[in-house]
């Protein structure tokens, strides 16, 4: 008796989910300009350019050497300005640290509004103050940093386990040898790894702020890309894929060691 | 009636029991004392009914009690973790009730505490944990810093001397057994130089044996020290075993309180509101 | 017992050089990674842009939001999440292959599974916007670039995500079902496949939340969406169009964050 008119509106449920993912579905393909056909000649074309990009032209891996340097360099000076930055934001934000929501609530919106703004967007931003270069770069890699920092700093602070901070409250500690005592020890190996998997996306990050003029390797493979120098691009794809991959090789080893 | 004990002309815990090693001066006065104390939680539920009590230094106080009796709500209300809602709580005289920022962790630094789950900090060593007790003796900057006098190291050092895992000192605290985690907490609050210790269930979490080292340690640091201890206990037979007065709560209101040897069948089949289960009793030579 | 000496040796004394040796290496690290950014090229109308921008961001173009005729930011945010929903489930439906292919507890041969993630992690290592600005070289610039380019980067996210979702299922049905005689296909279709609906659809729509982040920025390189005007407003420096824009992603960007999160939470 029950199960009858329940399974009849869970029938009419998925399909009216299926029938709306349709039309979703319809209507992106529409406005993207998008259909089948366009799709199968899109990938021919794609094998076409990826035709045009070997054999790398070798020689040109000495002239990147430089831009990839600073590429790091940017993700670096980018993730450690933001870590510092977000310290005291997250430990304003975490509700165990702060047991004050008047400080905590203000705090998250503030965070949480800061990860919206993607990278490439802030590069531009920074770009069209601070003019083009890697001084540009690097303000928006800390922005970036600490938009994605803060959230897993706070989320791993309220996770910690609160008897060392109750011990240390009852032996008499002041706020902030609280902190030093109760959280730090507590949240250090998470926090840093944690750094790291932000260096990881900051390096992602970094090799293609070039594009809109923030320093480091992406320059160069716009250059390449605008003077149909595909051979030339190959080697920077090839140089960028190295990077990313050893950076996140390096990274996910010490985090392992972390944890 | 056995609630009114101290009436009796007989018992004087002042004279009898704390001789041991209580420093001088502190003989007269109680070290801890409850002033007609209530606490209702922000829920409505209440903790504590009126409690009445005066803690003389060197005592070994048990307190027993059905769960949900207001034995942890007690304990914690001595050293603020708890706020009390009426009454006033007095530590060697000085009210930690009306105690504000630097006046209430000093009282808090002469309060050790004992957890049932022994809340250190895992990762860190075992001399950390136990140096971190005595965070309240120094400025903020030389702690941050790490920067303890050598004495406070040895300190520590002795202290764990006392609760026999000296050798764990530069252990990180995760790699130590139940038993050994809780030696390290009795270490902290003897480094830290506590008049008082505060265990709330302190056995809880252990087995049989690591349950009498435990308590040994406890017992023996109060004969030797004179460290006024107040422990709350689950298990009637250790009570009777390591206590010198107990006392007995039940649904937060103070029903028993007397020597142990006051504490009688009976008189627990009071405090419970029914006589006693064997689940009540450790039975270390049975089962 | 060895250990035990070992470990009550001090560590203070080597915990003392070892904290010096990690300080200097610090600090070298930073002069290094310093003296890689110029600095002396910074505008000196740095200031006054910061300002204006600050202007524009209280002072939006509320015009902007909807013009009958052409451009606007309606239809710009539209085409973002268009070109978010069409790439994340073109994605979706070529990742579970993917995801089959490396799970490992569904296979006897770690190297099946192993070339798999290796396919995945390659295609995730291509940043999506490297990958847009090839595929605007391969068809042109507008969304279909988009589209292509985060279909294709999600593939390598989704199929991973997939992927560790079906490793962490109960192989207890699949057991049983081959037990009672089912072939392969039909014990995958059986015991996984219900198992992983749920962790799938969430993992999309989680997905999705990344990539309409991502979509915003097509336009800046010519992928289409949002990126596309604000990269003009930006170059022709009419910061109250700037704003608008940037406004408009912020609220897009919470709002789809948000009912994801809804609908993800009703899932599980
Ligand atoms: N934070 C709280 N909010 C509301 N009520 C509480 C809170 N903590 C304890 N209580 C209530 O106060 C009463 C006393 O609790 P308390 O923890 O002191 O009991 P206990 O004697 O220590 O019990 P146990 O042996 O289980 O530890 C109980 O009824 C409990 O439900
Ligand atoms: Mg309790």
């Amino acid at each position: 008796m029950m199960t009858v008119p329940s399974k009849v509106a869970t029938r009419s449920k998925s399909a009216l989910t299926t029938v709306i993912l349709f039309l979703l579905l319809w209507g992106s393909a529409v406005r993207t300009h998008t259909d089948l056909g366009h799709l199968v000649s899109g990938i021919g074309n794609m094998g076409d350019l990826f035709a045009e990009m070997v054999p790398p032209h070798s020689k040109y891996a000495q002239k990147i050497v430089n831009p990839l340097v600073q590429t790091l360099q940017m993700a670096i000076l980018g993730t450690s300005l933001g870590g510092i930055v977000a310290l005291p934001f997250v430990l304003l934000a975490a509700r165990n640290v702060t047991r004050a929501p008047w400080l905590s609530w203000p705090a998250r919106i503030v965070l949480n509004l800061i990860r919206t703004i993607p990278d490439l967007l802030l590069a531009s931003i920074f770009v069209a103050i601070f003019g083009i270069g890697a001084f540009s770069g690097v303000l928006s890699l800390a922005v970036l940093s600490f938009g994605i920092i803060s959230k897993l700093w706070y989320e791993s602070a309220e996770a910690i386990d609160d008897g060392p901070l109750e011990a240390m409250t009852a032996v008499g500690a002041n706020k902030l040898q609280w902190i030093a005592f109760g959280v730090v020890p507590q949240v250090l190996p998470i926090f840093t790894a944690h750094l790291l998997y932000t260096f990881e996306i900051n390096v992602r990050a970094a090799t293609i702020l070039g594009l809109v003029g923030a320093g480091g390797i992406g320059l160069y493979l716009n250059n390449t890309l605008g003077l149909f120098q595909y051979q030339n691009t190959s080697v920077i794809v090839i140089a960028m894929l190295m990077i990313v991959f050893v950076i996140d090789f390096t990274s996910t080893k010490l985090r392992e060691r972390l944890l | 009636m056995a609630a009114k004990w101290y009436k009796l002309p007989l018992y004087n815990f002042r004279r009898e029991r704390c001789y041991c090693g209580a420093k001088k001066g502190r003989f007269d006065g109680p070290m801890i004392e409850f002033q007609s104390v209530s606490k209702v939680y922000p829920n409505g539920t209440v903790g504590l009914k009126d409690i009445q009590l005066t803690i003389y230094p060197g005592e070994f106080v048990v307190i027993v009690g059905l769960s949900g009796a207001g034995k942890s709500t007690l304990l914690r209300s001595i050293n603020r973790l708890h706020e009390i809602t009426h009454g006033e709580i007095l530590i060697d005289g000085k009210s930690i009730t009306a105690a504000r920022g630097k006046p209430l962790r000093m009282l808090r630094r002469d309060i050790g505490m004992i957890f049932q789950n022994f809340n250190l900090v895992k990762r860190s060593t075992v001399l950390r944990n136990v140096l971190s007790g005595r965070v309240a003796y120094h400025s903020t900057l030389r702690t941050l810093l790490g920067l303890f006098p050598r004495e406070d190291v040895e300190l520590a050092l002795k202290a764990l001397e006392r609760v026999n895992i000296r050798d764990k000192a530069f252990v990180r605290a995760d790699q130590l057994s139940g038993g050994q985690q809780q030696r390290v907490s009795i270490a902290r609050a003897l480094a830290q130089g506590a008049k008082i210790i505060l265990a709330d269930e302190p056995v809880a979490s252990l087995d049989p044996l690591t349950t009498k080292q435990v308590m040994d340690d406890l017992k023996r640091i109060n004969q030797e020290s004179g460290i006024t201890t107040m422990v709350n206990l689950h298990f009637v037979d250790l009570a009777r075993e390591y206590a010198t007065r107990i006392i007995g709560l039940r649904a937060g209101q103070l029903v028993f309180d007397g020597p142990v040897e006051a504490a009688t069948d009976e008189a627990f089949a009071e405090i419970y509101g029914r006589p006693i289960d064997k689940d009540e009793l450790l039975g270390r030579n049975g089962a | 017992m060895t250990t035990q000496t070992a470990l009550q040796t001090p560590v203070n004394r080597y915990g003392k050089w070892y904290k010096v040796g990690v300080l200097v290496l610090l600090v070298a690290l930073y002069a290094w990674a310093v003296s890689g950014i110029p600095f002396t090229g910074i505008q000196s109308t740095a200031g006054e842009v910061a300002r204006s921008i600050l202007y524009g961001m209280f002072h939006p173009d509320w015009g902007f939001v909807y013009q009958p005729g052409g451009e606007d930011l309606l239809r710009g945010l539209l085409d973002t999440l268009s070109i978010a929903f069409l790439g994340t489930s073109v994605a979706a439906i070529l990742a579970v292959p993917f995801a089959f292919w490396s799970a490992q507890n569904l296979h006897k041969y770690k190297t099946v599974s192993g070339s798999g993630k290796a396919i995945l992690s390659l295609i995730r290592t291509f940043p999506e916007v490297v990958v847009a600005l090839l595929f605007i070289k391969a068809v042109g610039p507008g969304s279909f670039a988009g589209v292509l380019a985060l279909g294709l980067h999600f593939v390598g996210m989704l199929g991973k995500w997939f992927a560790e979702a079906m490793e962490s299922i109960d192989l207890g049905p699949m057991e049983a079902l081959t037990a009672s005689g089912a072939n392969r296909l039909q014990a995958l279709w059986f015991a996984v496949v219900p198992q992983v609906m749920p962790h799938f659809t969430s993992l999309t729509l989680y997905g999705f939340e990344i990539s309409v982040r991502s979509a915003t920025i097509l336009g800046i390189i010519g992928a289409g969406g949002i990126g596309t005007p604000l990269i003009f407003a930006l170059q022709s420096r009419s910061w109250s169009r700037v704003g608008i824009i940037l406004l408009g992603i912020i609220v897009m960007v919470t709002l789809i964050d948000y009912l994801s999160g809804f609908l993800r939470k009703k899932l599980v």
